[in-house]
C-alpha cells in the first residue's frame, strides 16, 4: 500500500502534537476503572496454584485425594486435565509446560497443580492437603556456571542448534546465533587501541504494580469467556483455546484495564489453569498472583554474561567490533539473546561487526519480554567499553560517539541498511543541552550512553463508526497500556479534521473485532495508530460519497478538506461545504450507517535511537550511588501526544537505572528466589530520583504516514550504560558487574585503594 | 483465627495466658499482617490492644516520658517535646517504612517483632530506654535490650504485653542520633544502623556516651567499648577513628540478600561516626 | 472461623459490614464492599496502591484487619470527588499526564491529598519523600512529582 511519505515532514497538524486529556483519565483518577483483579462474576469460585518448592526435581505424583474431600473445593485442575494438544509447535508447547508442570518442575515457583474453592481461605486450606512427591534434582541458576561440561542438564538430550559442527554432546545451551559483516580479525589488526572487557548483569522484572489477574468461565457447551489483564487479548484467547482444544471463535475474551505490562503480559501463565478450573468445575473462577507469585512464577528478563571487545585507531574510528552474549532465559528455549545480538553495535557505523549469542536454559523462571528485550544489556557492555575507548583514544565520548555513529545508509550490524534515522540529531542536541555543560562536584561523575531499538509493525485491525451526531467511535483491538486510546483519538481526530473531544477509543473483546497483535514492539501508536488513520480515510471515502449523493454528482467530483466534504472544483458544481456532523446526520436517508474500516500487517516501523546523559554522586565511604541529574533525548518520528512520550521516555530511564543500581534476582545457593517480593526487590521509589529530563526529537518514519516511530522500548535500552558510566567517572573504577549495589560498590573501590597503596 | 479487643491490660493478658494455640499481640500490624499474610504466622488468636487507654498516649513524667506499644510513629512525629528530647529515637521510629506505614507502626512492636534489623531498637537501646512489661504476675520494667534474644524471638512470656516504653530524662547538653544505611532512599530494611546518645559538659567533652548497633548481630548490640572510645574526647579525629574502629570491632554480620559481611563491619565504623557528630551538635557541641 | 460485625463510616456515609478475623480492611472493601479503587499490589504494605485514610490518617489498607475498624473513619479514593466536582489532584494528574496504567494512582492520590492537608506548601524532596511509599512502574515519578506541586500551587492561589 503507497503512503504518501512527503506530507509527514510538511504537514502542518491541528491536533495531533497537542496535550489533550485522555479519554479514560477520569476512570482511573477516581478508583472506577476496572484492572485484572476488579471483576465478579456471580458464583464465582477462587482458584489458588500449588507451586514447587523446589528449582529442579521429578514429579513422581500427586494426591489430591483429600484436597477434594474438603467441603467447598469444586476442582483440582494438575497437567492431566491438560492433555498435550500443540501437535508439535515446540513453542506452543513450552508454553504448556510452563503453564503447568508435567514430569518435572523446572524452577522454584513452577505451578504443579491448582484448586478452585468457594472461598479464599478453603482454597488454602486445600492446598496444603494436595501431596506431591518429589525427587529432588541438582539445580543451576547462573548461566556460566550452566555452560560449563559438568552443568546439570534441564533437558538430558538437547543439542545446541545453530553450531558447526554440530556438538555431540548435550547441553543447557539452545541454540547459537551471529551477526555482523565484515572480517573482524582484519580490523582488529588496523586497530591501534583496542579495550576488551567481561560484563555480567543480573536478572530483572517487569515490575508493574498489578499482578496477573483473570475471571474464567466456560460453560459445559464448550463456551467462554475470559476476563483478564493481558498486553494481548488475541493472544490470550488463541493459545488458551490451542492448549484446551477450544474453538477459537467460541472463547471470547475480553481485556481489562492493565495495570502495567512492559513486555511481561505478552504470554500466559494463570489463564490456562483458570479455565480449566472453571470448565471442571461448571462455575466462574478467579485467579489473582500474589506479588510473590509474580517474582517466582511470571517472566524476569534473562542474566547475562558478555564479552566484548572494541578496536580503533588513534584518530577515533573504530575498526572492528566483538561480542559474545550468553542470556539465560530461564527452563525454556528463547532468551532474547538474538536481539541482544542484533542490537549490540546497532548504533555504529562499523565495517567489521560480529556479535555471537548463546541462548542457554537454566532453573529459573521462564524469561519474558522485558521493554525492548535483549537490548539493555548487551548496550551496557557496549557502551561501557566505548566510553573507555573514547578516554584511550583520548577523545570526548560524545565526539567518538559522533564520528562513529550510524547514519543514514550505514550498514547496520544486524544486516539492513538504515533509512533516514536519528541518532546523530540526539547525540548534537546533547552536545548542546545545558545538562553536558553543567559544572560536577566531588565524588560526581557524568555519564552517557546511545541505544537502539528496531520497532514493530505487526497485524492490526480498526473499526471506527460514525454517529448521526457527528461524533465517532473507535473500535481497536490494541490493550492500551500508557494512554495509546488517547493517540488513536488524536490521529483519528487529525485524519477527519474534527476536534478530539469529538472521537472516542474503545479497546473491544476478541468477538468484536479482527485479530490484532500484542501491544508489543513499541507497535501500537505505530501500527494500530496506522490502522486508524487508514480507517479515517475509508470513512472519509464514503462521506465524500454520501455528499455526492445528496448534491447529485459524481463521487470523484468531491473531497475532504478540514473535516468537511467539498466540490473539487467549480466545475463539479457550486455547492458550499458540508461538515463530517451534517453528512453524517443524513446518514438513515442515504445508505445507512457511516463506518471505516481497517485491518492489516503493518510495514514500515522506523527504527529509533535515544542518547541518555546521567550524572551521579557516590558517597566513597558507603558505596551509595545518587542519581543527580537525568535527560532523555529520543527521537518519537512524530510525537502524537508529547505529554505520553515524555511519559514513555521517563519511566523506560527510570527502570534502566533502577536495573544499573538495585535490581536483582537473588538466588540462595538452595536455587530458591531470596528476594520474593517489593522490600527487597528494589525498584526505585519517589524519593531516589530526580526529574528527569526530556528532549523529543523528530525524524519523520517514511513507513508512516504522520512519520511515527514506536518510542515505547528505546528509552530502557541506554540506561543501564549510562548509569554505569557515570558511576565510574564519579569513582574512578569500571563498573562490570550490575547492579552497581553499595556492597559491590563499595568493595571495588576499596580493591582500587589497596591497589593504589601496592603500587606506591 | 480469633480476634479480640479487650480494654484493659488485664484482660489483654489474661486473654493470652489461657490461649491454648498461638496468640499474637496487634498494635500496629505492620509486621504482623504480612507475616499472617504470607503464611509465616498462623494464629489462633489476635488480641488487639489499641483499646487499652495507657498504650494510645505519650506522657511527660517526672523521670522522662512514656510511651505507650500502641503510640504510631506517625503521633511520635507529632509530639514536639519527645523530639526535642529525643530527635534521634524519633527520627529512628520515622524511618520505619512509609508515610502509610507510619500511620500505624509503633516502636513496641518494631522492638517485639525481634529483628535485628529493627530501626528504632538501636536508637532505644542508645537512649538507655526501658519497657514496662505488663503479665498474669502483675508488672516489670526490664532494659529494651533485654527484650529480643534473638531473630523474632522476645524474653516476654506467657501472657507479658509490653505496656509503655519508658525514655529517661535528659541532662543537659544531651544529643541523640540514629543513622542507618539503605540501598535506596526509603522503604528498605536497614543493612547496617547505629545508634548514638552521648552527654557533654560545659567545655565540649563528651562525659557519657551509649553506642548501639543493628543488623550486624542475631540482636542488637550495645557497644560500650564504642562509647568508650569517645567519652573523655571532644570528638576528635582520633576519638572518631576509635569509636570507628571499636563499632566494626563490635559487629558478628552474616552475609545476606541485604549486604556482605566486610560491607556491615565497615559501613557500621562509618555510620557511628557521624552518627556521633550529629548527636554531639544536638547536645550543643560543634 | 466466626464472623465479626463491624459498624464504621466509609467517605462519609455510615457502613456496615461482616468479615472474618483474618481478612483485611483491603478484602473488606474489595471484596465485601465493591469498593475496589484501592488495589493491591503487593499485600505487605510495599507498594502503596491500597492506601486509604483511617481517622484522617494515611495507611495501607493491607495492613490492617476489617476486624479493627469498628468505629473508625475509612477515607477511600471513591471518596475524593464531591459529586461531579474532582478534587484539584484528580484533575492535575490528569492534566499533568501523571498517570499511564492508572493502577498505582489511586493510591498516589490519596497520599498526595494526605500531604497537602497537612503541608500546603511541599518542596520537591518533600514531594518525593512523602509519596516514596507510592510505586510507580510508568511514569519514572516525574510528572506525578509535578502534578501534586501544581496541584499545591493551584490550592493555594484558589
Amino acid at each position: 500500500m503507497p503512503l504518501d511519505n512527503a506530507e509527514s515532514s510538511t504537514r502542518k497538524y491541528k491536533v495531533v502534537g497537542t496535550r489533550p486529556n485522555r479519554p479514560d483519565g477520569v476512570d482511573k483518577v477516581t478508583g472506577r476503572a476496572r484492572f485484572g483483579a476488579d471483576a465478579v462474576a456471580p458464583g464465582q469460585l477462587v482458584g489458588l496454584i500449588l507451586r514447587s518448592p523446589h528449582p529442579h526435581a521429578k514429579i513422581k505424583g500427586i494426591d489430591a485425594s483429600k484436597a477434594l474431600k474438603l467441603a467447598g473445593v469444586k476442582a483440582v485442575v494438575t497437567s492431566a486435565d491438560l492433555p498435550d494438544k500443540t501437535d508439535g509447535d515446540a513453542m506452543l508447547y513450552d508454553v504448556l509446560v510452563n503453564v503447568m508442570a508435567r514430569e518435572k518442575a523446572l524452577y522454584q515457583g513452577h505451578a504443579v497443580a491448582a484448586v478452585a474453592a468457594t472461598s479464599a481461605s478453603i482454597a488454602r486450606q486445600a492446598l496444603k492437603l494436595i501431596k506431591v512427591d518429589y525427587e529432588i534434582l541438582p539445580h543451576v541458576t547462573d548461566v556460566d556456571e550452566a555452560m560449563k561440561p559438568n552443568a546439570p542438564l534441564l533437558y538430558p538430550k538437547m543439542i545446541t542448534d545453530g553450531m558447526d559442527p554440530k556438538p555431540k554432546k548435550p547441553s543447557n545451551v539452545v541454540r547459537r546465533y551471529e551477526f555482523g559483516h565484515g572480517d573482524v580479525e582484519a580490523g582488529f589488526k588496523k586497530a591501534e587501541i583496542i579495550v576488551e572487557r567481561s560484563f555480567k548483569t543480573e536478572a530483572t522484572h517487569q515490575g508493574y504494580i498489578e499482578p496477573h489477574a483473570c475471571l474464567a468461565n466456560v460453560g459445559p457447551d464448550g463456551q467462554g469467556e475470559l476476563w483478564v489483564c493481558t498486553q494481548g487479548h488475541f493472544m490470550v484467547r488463541d493459545t488458551c483455546a490451542r492448549l484446551l482444544g477450544m474453538d477459537f471463535s467460541k472463547l471470547r475474551v475480553t481485556a481489562s484495564e492493565i495495570g502495567g505490562g512492559f513486555g511481561g503480559k505478552t504470554t500466559v501463565f494463570i489463564e490456562p489453569i483458570a479455565l480449566a478450573l472453571s470448565r471442571k468445575a461448571n462455575r466462574p473462577v478467579k485467579v489473582v498472583m500474589s506479588r510473590e507469585e509474580v517474582f517466582k512464577a511470571t517472566g524476569p528478563t534473562s542474566s547475562s554474561s558478555i564479552d566484548v571487545k572494541i578496536g580503533a585507531t588513534k584518530d577515533g574510528r573504530i575498526v572492528a567490533g566483538d561480542a559474545t552474549l550468553r542470556y539465560q532465559g530461564g527452563a525454556f528455549a528463547g532468551s532474547p539473546v538474538e536481539f541482544g545480538a542484533m542490537t549490540a553495535f546497532a548504533q555504529y557505523d562499523l565495517d567489521n561487526v560480529r556479535a555471537v549469542g548463546f541462548d542457554v536454559v537454566c532453573n529459573r523462571p521462564k524469561q519474558a519480554a522485558y521493554r525492548a528485550p535483549g537490548a539493555p544489556m548487551a548496550n551496557f557492555a557496549v557502551e561501557s567499553v566505548i566510553e573507555e575507548l573514547a578516554h584511550k583514544v583520548g577523545m570526548e565520548p560524545i565526539d567518538f560517539r559522533i564520528k562513529n555513529a550510524a547514519r543514514e545508509g550505514t550498514h547496520s550490524s544486524y544486516g539492513p541498511v538504515y533509512g533516514p534515522i536519528g541518532l546523530l540529531p540526539t547525540l548534537q542536541k546533547a552536545r548542546e543541552h545545558p545538562h553536558f555543560k553543567a559544572p560536577l562536584g566531588k565524588n560526581q561523575g557524568r555519564g552517557m550512553a546511545c541505544g537502539f531499538w528496531f520497532n514493530f509493525g505487526g497485524q492490526s485491525c480498526v473499526s471506527m463508526n460514525i454517529g448521526v451526531d457527528g461524533t465517532v467511535g473507535v473500535t481497536v483491538g490494541s490493550p492500551d497500556i500508557g494512554g495509546s486510546r488517547a493517540s488513536m483519538c488524536l490521529m483519528t481526530a487529525e485524519e477527519l479534521g474534527i476536534p478530539y473531544d469529538k472521537v472516542r477509543a474503545v479497546v473491544a473483546d476478541t468477538g468484536t473485532l479482527g485479530y490484532n497483535d500484542v501491544t508489543d514492539g513499541s507497535r501500537t501508536t505505530f501500527a494500530t495508530g496506522m490502522a486508524c488513520i487508514m480507517a479515517a480515510r475509508d470513512a472519509i471515502k464514503k462521506l465524500c460519497a454520501r455528499a455526492a449523493q445528496i448534491w447529485g454528482i459524481p463521487e470523484d467530483a468531491v473531497v475532504w478538506e478540514n473535516g468537511h466534504a467539498k466540490p473539487a472544483g467549480s466545475n463539479a458544481g457550486n455547492f458550499p461545504p458540508m461538515s463530517l456532523k451534517e453528512i453524517a446526520a443524513q446518514a438513515p436517508s442515504t445508505g445507512g450507517p457511516i463506518a471505516g474500516h481497517h485491518e492489516f500487517s503493518a510495514d514500515g516501523a522506523g527504527v529509533s535511537f535515544a542518547t541518555h546523559i546521567c550524572d551521579s554522586e557516590v558517597d566513597p565511604e558507603t558505596g551509595f550511588t545518587k542519581i543527580l541529574r537525568y535527560t532523555v533525548l529520543q527521537d518519537a518520528g512524530k510525537a502524537v501526544h508529547p505529554s505520553y512520550v515524555e511519559g514513555q521516555f521517563q519511566g523506560g530511564a527510570v527502570q534502566g537505572i533502577g536495573w544499573a543500581l538495585n535490581e536483582e534476582y537473588i538466588y540462595g545457593k538452595d536455587g530458591r528466589l531470596q528476594n520474593a517480593g517489593f522490600l527487597d526487590y528494589r525498584i526505585p521509589v519517589c524519593s531516589d530520583l530526580p526529574m528527569i529530563d526530556t528532549v523529543i526529537l523528530e525524524i519523520p518514519n517514511p513507513g508512516h504516514p504522520y512519520g511515527v516511530r514506536g518510542v515505547g522500548e528505546t528509552s530502557i535500552v541506554p540506561p543501564l550504560a549510562a548509569v554505569a558510566n557515570s558511576v565510574s567517572a564519579a569513582v574512578g573504577v569500571r563498573m562490570t558487574e550490575l547492579p552497581i549495589s553499595p556492597p559491590k560498590l563499595l568493595a571495588a573501590l576499596e580493591k582500587q585503594s589497596a591497589m593504589k597503596k601496592a603500587a606506591e | 483465627m480469633r480476634y479480640e479487643r479487650p480494654t484493659t491490660l488485664q484482660a489483654a493478658s489474661q486473654l493470652l495466658a489461657k490461649e491454648k494455640g498461638s496468640a499474637y499481640v496487634l498494635a500496629g500490624g505492620t509486621d504482623l499482617l504480612v507475616r499472617l499474610r504470607t503464611g509465616f504466622i498462623e494464629p489462633d488468636l489476635i488480641v488487639d490492644i489499641k483499646r487499652i487507654a495507657s498504650t494510645r498516649t505519650i506522657a511527660k513524667t517526672a523521670t522522662g516520658f512514656k510511651i505507650g506499644a500502641a503510640v504510631s510513629g506517625a503521633e511520635l512525629g507529632e509530639n514536639a517535646a519527645l523530639k526535642k528530647a529525643w530527635p534521634g529515637v524519633v527520627e529512628a521510629a520515622n524511618l520505619i517504612g512509609s508515610k502509610q506505614v507510619q500511620g500505624r507502626a509503633t516502636m513496641t512492636g518494631n522492638l517485639c517483632n525481634a529483628s535485628p534489623a529493627a530501626d528504632s531498637v538501636p536508637a532505644l537501646v542508645a537512649a538507655a530506654a526501658k519497657v514496662v512489661i505488663a503479665g498474669p504476675k502483675g508488672k516489670r520494667t526490664i532494659p529494651v535490650e533485654q527484650v529480643p534474644v534473638g531473630p523474632g524471638k522476645t524474653s516476654l512470656k506467657k501472657g507479658e504485653i509490653i505496656e509503655a516504653i519508658l525514655l529517661p530524662k535528659r541532662p543537659a547538653r544531651s544529643g541523640d542520633a540514629y543513622l542507618r544505611f539503605i540501598p535506596r532512599t526509603e522503604m528498605d530494611i536497614a543493612v547496617v544502623g547505629v545508634g548514638v546518645s552521648l552527654t557533654l559538659d560545659a567545655k565540649g567533652i563528651v562525659t557519657a556516651a551509649r553506642v548501639s548497633l543493628g543488623a550486624v548481630a542475631p540482636t542488637v548490640l550495645l557497644v560500650p567499648a564504642a562509647a568508650k572510645a569517645i567519652i573523655g574526647t571532644k570528638l576528635d579525629a582520633k576519638a572518631l577513628d576509635a569509636l570507628a574502629a571499636a563499632a566494626s570491632a563490635a559487629c558478628k554480620p552474616i552475609d545476606d540478600k541485604r549486604g556482605t559481611k566486610d560491607y556491615r563491619i565497615k559501613v557500621a565504623g562509618v555510620l557511628a561516626k557521624r552518627a556521633a557528630k550529629i548527636a554531639q551538635q544536638r547536645a550543643g557541641g560543634k | 472461623m466466626s464472623s465479626i460485625k463491624v459498624s464504621t463510616t466509609i467517605n462519609g456515609d455510615p457502613t456496615e459490614y461482616v468479615c472474618e478475623a483474618d481478612e483485611t480492611l483491603l478484602d473488606v472493601l474489595r471484596n465485601r464492599l465493591g469498593l475496589t479503587g484501592a488495589k493491591e499490589g503487593c499485600s505487605t504494605g510495599d507498594c502503596g496502591a491500597c492506601s486509604v485514610t483511617i481517622d484522617g490518617r494515611l495507611t495501607c489498607s493491607c495492613l490492617v484487619l476489617g476486624a479493627e475498624m469498628d468505629g473508625a473513619e475509612i477515607g477511600t479514593i471513591e471518596g475524593m470527588a464531591s459529586g461531579e466536582k474532582l478534587h484539584p489532584l484528580q484533575k492535575k494528574f490528569i492534566e499533568h499526564a501523571a498517570l499511564q496504567c492508572g493502577i498505582c494512582t489511586p493510591g498516589f492520590l490519596i497520599a498526595a491529598k494526605s500531604l497537602l492537608d497537612h503541608n500546603p506548601k511541599p518542596t520537591e524532596t518533600e514531594v518525593r519523600f512523602a509519596l516514596a511509599g507510592n510505586l510507580c512502574r510508568c511514569t519514572g515519578y516525574d510528572k506525578i512529582v509535578r502534578a501534586v506541586m501544581d496541584t499545591a500551587a493551584e490550592m493555594r492561589r484558589a
